[in-house]
């Protein structure tokens, strides 16, 4: 399938970033025409586009909308999640840094679908240009009269705050980001309630990904049947793909919904130089990875789950042969246990062991009993707590070493730097000789 | 600098941005590092104050977040990511010659209280791997030379740039910038062939998504009602 440059389009003018750029190409047309009609037809358009969350999950958006109580005399809010730090996933920070008004205009349309007259994007801490970016890009907004009381003389309110983390990868998780915004440790919430009912001080709230959000504007623009046009019946629409790794040109590449991984390797110029494609990951570190033989599969949410992974935040990390698995994982899980949040138990002791375990793997000294204590582990973490990154942290191992046991087999004798020379697998192999 | 009777009116401006005050909590651990260069507990205290909160549950929030630092840190705060994907890049090798090199290991701070460095986690700039951060500016695609030339200017005093930012402040001017306050940087950098990658081949390929239609369905509706 081509590329379709349309949230990615006008990321080459030098002023994408700011109002009169955004303007050029349309931006904030979609104002008036929104808030010049029914809320509950916005609602229904974005059903009828199939739109599905973009921040890994898939959950249809319109249908998220829906669940908004109306009339119930409460605040409604609408929570940017801006929170981009699960490992592969980067494609929300580029969206923001070159094109935050794409967002901004989101929020306008998507709050006033959902009847919120506040609005919040939450963006992780560490990326302080980007908070920057979204930040003027509000500030430019507000002084449009875009934001703020009676927008476009609407008699349609709407305050947006940006605000910034502080480290975290578990705000990540939509209840634990709520928490965190409301100045907490950033745990997550039992649920139900879900947030649509009882979210932001105790309020209903809509929580979209940036990707979401910034779709809301071409989707009101174009209507459902253009949107419908990409991607496939359960996963219409477009992609900003994010792809890394051992490739000869890393980078964002919008393409549809189904396109496969070749595509995608191809226009990335494929795996770098001299070497071959040894494992993939389609979206993000949590979900299962895909070997060679599945680079034909369409990516979309139905499609990886019929191989038993996830599209997840549709960011593929390529690692060639140089790589060694066991380190990948090692790394992984010992990523999981540094965000455990620490709220359940299997997910706080269980990554607590794993990483110590799969450290031996990687030294060379794992007992060959750890090959199926590591996957007890894993079961006993799995579903059995209250969000997902107890999940996550107990996926990548079981496809790891189904495709590759010879290298954790390799891992009760061998260090994972014997097996596989390091600087082999940098980037900068060449400088380092 | 330190806290003084403008944090406090700082503190109170980030406290009536939200709908509940204590949702100014994060943006205000910010403020006190940008004040104090760490979370002091004169700075839980100030917090508690402004909020109403005690300070035990400013202190249990204060603890939960990495970028919250209880000691102090470098004029200049590096981080390099060892992630999974860039630490295959890269990232493990670029740590190893910067701990060498500057003589400290992770959350550690040099003598002369320029540098300090963190082992950080994902940056959400895979397709700039290895990168490293200087107080979380983003320093893409790094190689160990460029890594080691970065660090020394810094030590130096004198100016970088972010691949994709300004000219990399200290500490805690950024934390001020975190906390909400216009540091007026937002035009600088930003962009750059990862970024565009795609773009770029589609127009060099001649791709283009097909165009919508003239109006709106929203306002198609509208005259048609």
């Amino acid at each position: 399938m081509p590329l379709t440059p349309i949230l990615t389009a006008h990321w080459d003018d030098e002023d994408s970033h700011t109002l009169t750029g955004y303007r050029r190409h349309g931006g904030y047309d979609m104002v008036a025409v929104t808030l010049n009609s029914n809320p509950d037809d916005v609602i229904n358009l974005v059903k009828e586009s199939g739109l599905r969350g973009r921040g890994g999950a898939g959950f249809p958006t319109g249908m998220k909308w829906s669940f908004v109580p109306q009339n119930d005399g409460k605040p409604h809010y609408l929570v940017v999640n801006a929170d981009e730090s699960e490992p592969g996933a980067c494609k929300d920070i580029p969206l923001m840094m070159a094109n935050p008004h794409a967002l901004i205009e989101g929020c306008i349309l998507a709050s006033y679908a959902i009847r919120a007259n506040h609005a919040f994007i939450y963006i992780r801490g560490e990326v302080p240009h980007v908070i920057r970016r979204v930040a003027a890009a509000a500030r430019e907004a507000y002084s449009a009269g875009l934001l703020g009381k009676n927008i476009q003389g609407s008699g349609f309110d709407l305050d947006l705050v940006v605000h910034a983390g502080a480290g975290a990868y578990i705000c990540g998780e939509e209840t634990a980001l709520l928490d965190s915004l409301e100045g907490r440790r950033g745990q997550p919430r039992l649920k139900p309630p879900f947030p649509a009912v009882a979210g932001l001080y105790a309020s209903p709230t809509v929580i979209n990904n940036v990707e979401t959000i910034a779709n809301i504007p071409t989707i009101v623009r174009n209507g459902a049947d253009w949107f419908k046009q990409f991607g496939t019946e359960k996963s219409p629409g477009f992609k900003l793909f994010a792809v890394s790794g051992h490739v000869e040109r890393p980078g964002i590449y919008e393409a549809p919904l189904g396109t496969t991984m070749r595509e995608l390797l191809d226009y990335a110029g494929g795996v770098r130089k001299g070497h071959e494609l040894k494992f993939w990951i389609p979206g993000g570190s949590s979900v299962p990875m895909l070997m060679p033989e599945h680079l034909d599969t369409p990516l979309t949410y139905e499609d990886m789950g019929a191989l038993g992974t996830m599209l997840g935040t549709g960011t593929p990390m390529v690692f060639d042969e140089t790589t060694s698995v066991v380190r990948a994982i090692s790394r992984w899980i010992h990523f999981y246990k540094h965000e455990s949040c620490g709220k359940c138990t299997p997910c706080r002791e269980g990554t607590f062991w794993l990483d110590q375990i799969l450290e031996r793997f990687e030294n060379g000294t794992a007992a060959e009993t750890d090959i199926e204590k590591v996957d007890e582990i894993c079961k006993q973490i799995a579903g059995r707590s209250f969000c997902a990154l107890g999940d996550a942290a107990s996926t990548p191992y079981a496809p790891a070493l189904r495709y590759f046991r010879e290298e954790f087999l390799a891992g009760t004798h061998t260090p994972a730097n014997q097996l596989f020379d390091p600087v082999a697998s940098t980037v900068f192999t060449g400088a380092m000789a | 600098m330190s806290l003084t009777d403008q944090t406090i009116v700082d503190a109170r401006e980030c406290a009536a941005r939200y709908p509940d005050s204590r949702s100014a909590l994060l943006p205000l651990l910010h403020l006190v590092q940008s004040a104090e260069g760490t979370v002091t507990s004169d700075g839980i205290a100030l917090c508690a104050d402004v909020l109403g909160l005690t300070t035990a549950e400013v202190a249990g929030v204060a603890t939960f977040y990495t970028m919250y630092k209880r000691h102090k840190v470098g004029r200049y705060h590096v981080g390099v990511c060892t992630n999974t994907l860039c630490a295959v890049l890269g990232g493990d090798a670029i740590w190893d010659a910067l701990s060498e090199r500057l003589g400290v290991g992770h959350d550690e701070v040099t003598a002369d209280g320029t540098i300090s460095l963190e082992r950080i986690e994902c940056q959400a700039a895979c397709t700039h791997a290895p990168v490293m951060t200087a107080n979380w500016e983003f320093l893409d695609d790094m190689d160990v030379p460029r890594a080691l030339e970065v660090v020394e200017k810094l030590r130096a005093g004198e100016p970088v740039m972010s691949t994709r930012g300004p000219r990399i402040g200290t500490f805690q001017e950024i934390e001020r910038s975190l906390a909400g306050f216009d540091d007026g940087l937002a035009n600088e950098g930003g962009k750059d062939v990862r970024m565009l990658a795609g773009l770029d081949y589609a127009k060099q390929h001649g791709m283009s998504a097909p165009a919508g239609p003239a109006h709106s369905p929203l306002s198609v509706a509208k005259t048609e009602g």
